[in-house]
């Protein structure tokens, strides 16, 4: 095995359960408040903070400043990068980018499409999906480009980055086998961690992780704070692959405005208790707030 | 077939402005089949000018004629109106009729009269889905015929990626998520392991990436009597 290139990739390494936490950057410049929470309520409760790539589609200030930003805090990022907006020359070379600038965990997606988000009339990319990418980082690794010289062979680097490289798979969705070939090919082409959508069925995901044992990348599963039980509906009618059971719906609408919060930590600490024995840790999306990881990570008994 | 509609009436009125004579012109071949830029298509949008031209006093005076294939020289000795005599033609082809009757006669002022939408199919009654895209490196062969170039609404080559949402693309509900049909599709041929391939990253070249494609074929090129440019 090689020497691990990141504090993420040593912790999953040495077998530990694993908590990872998530920022999205602002729309404008302010960065202060999303590095505060970072500093203030990540820092010492999560092993790595994944820094959004201009999530849903909605622009903003970028992952990559941001991930750097983190690196100057002490605070180790999962750099996530999307196809979506970017060609393969931008995206190869924001990975150099990332990488002189101390970024080591990589996330490779695909990205919502931009029909979702705040600039509906942009023209999409795509030039890569997410398994071209993970195989332009390897091919990056191995300190090669995308591209030839004039003699045919592929473009030498000076200096080659080493990442730890990410992807994502909806466990939950209503076709599981064609996620799951997905998720085979995206290993294959160099991904050496899992970070999934949104779960909330434990049993449904024990399911999942019996159906990928064959598969030996470390697997975090996803959950995002709800924050109320209409949220939680519109998850269920709007986001693919996501199903917040009629319980878990229950307790959110049942819980005084006030006790929201605190119910919504107790339904993701007991998600993550329930699910940590099935795979190797939990990525924590808590849409603003942050401040609840610590408490979440204590109730999950972790 | 090339699958069009028509442009937006006020938009066709604001390129006529100042034109005193036009032949709204159709073609006969894809666009007619299409409904949108036939004969009887271009008679009717020849009354809609006709109507406005008197409603706002524009003076405008209109024929209509329609040849087989508006981009197809042979076809251009079939005018039974000289599109010489008018201040503008609009054209009721696709672009590429539009774009080719402009090359052949420069002189004139040849206008689009529809919005080229796609290469499309008649799937239902009034319904033409897009079925391929002109990417110049066909896959359909591992893909069941499904083309995810044209029908994924970010034409992956992987795979389904995390917006399937109950069959259908979340970009929009009436959208099918093409790499589930292409999924199911291979299923049934029992031929899965072609999703199973890594598809490398695609040589846009072939697509639009350098630019103007042009197909040229020795074989026939040296036998034509006037050499084309």
């Amino acid at each position: 095995m090689t020497e691990p290139v990141s504090n993420l990739q040593s912790q999953l390494d040495s077998g530990k359960f694993v908590v990872t936490g998530e920022i999205g950057p602002p729309k404008g410049v302010n960065v202060d408040k999303c590095l505060h929470e970072a500093e203030a309520y990540l820092k010492n409760s999560v092993a790595a903070v994944n820094v959004t790539d201009i999530q849903t589609a909605v622009m903003r200030t970028g992952s990559m400043a941001v991930s750097h930003l983190l690196v100057s805090k002490g605070i180790e990022p999962v750099y996530q990068m999307v196809t979506r907006d970017r060609n393969r020359l931008a995206l190869q070379s924001d990975l150099l980018s990332a990488y002189v600038l101390g970024v080591r965990n990589v996330l490779a997606l695909t990205g919502d499409h931009v029909a979702m988000g705040d600039h509906p009339a942009a023209k999409p990319v795509y030039d890569l999906d997410s398994v071209s990418l993970l195989a332009a980082i390897t091919n990056l690794e191995a300190g090669r480009d995308m591209g030839l010289d004039t003699k045919g062979n592929p473009n030498q680097l000076d200096g080659a980055p080493r990442f730890f490289k990410g992807a994502c798979v909806t466990p939950c969705a209503e076709e599981v086998e064609p996620q799951i070939i997905k998720l085979e090919k995206k290993i294959e082409a160099g991904a050496q961690f899992i970070q999934t959508q949104a779960v909330y069925d434990p049993a449904a995901f024990e399911k999942f992780m019996n159906r990928i044992s064959h598969l030996k990348a470390p697997v975090l599963v996803g959950i995002v704070m709800l924050k109320t039980a209409g949220m939680a509906k519109y998850m269920n009618s709007s986001v693919p692959g996501v199903n917040v059971p009629d319980a878990i719906i229950k307790r959110m609408a049942d819980a005084a405005k006030e006790d929201r919060q605190k119910v919504s930590i107790e339904i993701c600490g007991e998600l993550v208790a329930k699910m940590k024995h099935c795979c190797q840790g939990a990525h924590l999306m808590t849409l603003g707030w942050d401040h609840c990881v610590p408490e979440i990570v204590k109730a999950a008994g972790l | 077939m090339i699958v069009a509609e028509l442009k937006p009436f006020d938009e066709i009125m604001a390129m006529l402005a100042g034109s005193r004579k036009v032949l709204v012109l159709g073609c006969g071949s894809c666009v007619t089949v299409c409904l949108s830029g036939g004969q009887k298509q271009a008679e009717e949008l020849a009354s809609l000018i006709r109507l406005r031209s008197q409603q706002t006093g524009m003076d405008i005076t209109v024929d209509v004629d329609c040849i087989t294939r508006q981009c197809d020289k042979e076809f251009f000795d079939n005018f039974k109106f000289d599109p010489r005599g008018y201040d503008a033609v609009v054209s009721l082809a696709c672009g590429v009729g539009v774009g080719f009757m402009s090359r052949e006669m420069p002189d004139l002022r040849i206008l689009p009269g529809l919005n080229t939408t796609f290469y499309g199919a008649n799937t239902a009654p009034g319904e033409w889905k897009e079925f391929c895209h002109g990417c110049g490196d066909c896959v359909l062969a591992w893909t069941g015929g499904i083309c995810p170039i044209a029908r994924c609404s970010k034409s992956l080559i992987n795979g389904t990626c995390g917006g399937t949402n109950g069959g259908k693309c979340e970009v929009k509900p009436e959208m099918d998520c093409a790499w589930l049909l292409i999924y199911q599709r291979l299923r049934e041929l029992g031929k899965l392991d072609e999703y199973r391939k890594i598809r490398p990253a695609r040589d846009w070249r072939k697509d639009r990436g350098s630019g103007v494609r042009r197909l040229s074929r020795q074989e026939l090129s040296q036998i034509d009597e006037e050499p084309r440019q």
